[in-house]
């Protein structure tokens, strides 16, 4: 299974859920199969997709998921202390573990060789770290949702893409239209 | 007056509420007051672009951001600024120290002092530099124009600001 099965999987456990993309494929993916106002679609600057959503989950009280990959954690692992150390009850950070990659071509990355973002989650102090296989990953994501903890998901899969359309959004509209979800979940 | 109590009085003021640090020397203090300022949710970042998504995702949540970080953050962050921050039309006062500057006995921070006005020129962010302790009361109106703007804003407080090395 690779990514794209995954997030069309996840598309109808994401419903009216405030999710927060990964830059590049996974945010164009999700944008095809699953568009919905409730969807941040990260178009720069990779990595931070987990620092938005902890950020997110941080300030109000609506569940956030955001959908990262092994690429952009490795590129911003200082995240994982900062979550770790940061306990927000309604974060879940799903990584969609492909070993590559994915948005560039497929180049490897370090988990699939030697590197366990799992162990590296747990060693940087998160508490409820889950790794899972992609067929697995509805029913543990089901789970974080209806469990009141906060939850980091490694889920590992195969490298691999499929051709979709970019995402022609303006960023103050992806940004207004998440925001009145946000509003709207917490009023 | 003391600096740091006035910068903190200013942010409550404008209803900033989630502030992100990474230290400076010179920020030493304003950082401590904020950790245990209750007014402040303070979430310490291990890098300045780390602490932009944390802000970015703070304000979506409804609460206004701060980070607060040395000059040279301004060459990590380049990319954050132009494709989060702008593309997104965000709100976010940047206090910064600006290490470099009269005063300065670390050569080496000259090298990335002279290239901070012109870095923040060239992403057109709005910026401004306190150089003396009085600069501070423009602070309230200062962080009142990011928000309403919502854009990106550097505040460059020197070591004269601070009062000397
Ligand atoms: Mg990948």
């Amino acid at each position: 299974m690779i990514r794209s099965e995954i997030i069309k999987n996840l598309v109808p456990v994401l419903k009216d859920q405030l999710v927060v993309c990964n830059i590049g494929l996974p945010s164009q993916e999700l944008h095809m199969m699953g568009d919905q106002p409730s969807n941040f679609y990260m178009l720069g600057t990779m990595g931070l997709c987990s620092s938005i959503g902890l950020g997110l989950a941080l300030t109000q009280k609506a569940k956030v998921i955001s959908i990262d990959g092994d690429g952009s954690i490795l590129t911003n692992l200082g995240t994982l202390p900062t979550i770790a150390n940061n306990v927000a009850h309604n974060f879940i950070l799903l990584i969609i573990d492909n070993g590559s990659y994915g948005s560039t071509g497929d180049q490897p990355t370090y988990t699939g060789m030697k590197t366990s973002l799992a162990k590296v989650a747990e060693a940087c102090g998160c508490d409820n770290v889950i790794e899972c296989q992609a067929e697995e990953a509805v029913n543990v994501m089901k789970t974080a949702i209806a469990g009141d903890k906060m939850t980091i998901i490694v889920c590992k899969c195969e490298s691999g893409n499929i051709p979709v359309p970019v995402i022609e959004l303006d960023g103050p509209v992806i940004r207004h239209r998440f925001m009145e979800e946000v509003k709207r979940k917490n009023a | 007056m003391d600096i740091n109590q006035a910068i903190l009085d200013s942010l409550a003021k404008n209803n900033v509420e989630f502030v992100t640090t990474v230290p400076c020397k010179q920020l030493a203090g304003v950082i401590e007051k904020v950790e245990n300022d209750k007014r402040f949710m303070h979430v310490p970042s291990n890098k300045e672009d780390e602490g932009m998504g944390l802000c970015a995702g703070a304000f979506m949540g409804g609460k206004r951001p701060c980070i607060i970080m040395q000059n040279t953050a301004v060459g990590v962050t380049v990319n954050t600024l132009a494709s989060l921050t702008q593309f997104y039309n965000m709100p976010l006062p940047m206090l910064i120290s600006y290490r470099g500057e009269l005063g300065e006995r670390v050569a080496i921070q000259a090298e990335m002092a002279v290239h901070t006005k012109a870095l923040l020129a060239q992403l057109n962010i709005q910026t401004y530099h306190f150089h003396k302790p009085e600069d501070v009361t423009e602070l309230d109106a200062i962080l009142h124009h990011t928000f309403m703007t919502r854009k990106p804003t550097a505040i460059l407080t020197d070591s004269n600001f601070w009062g000397g090395y």
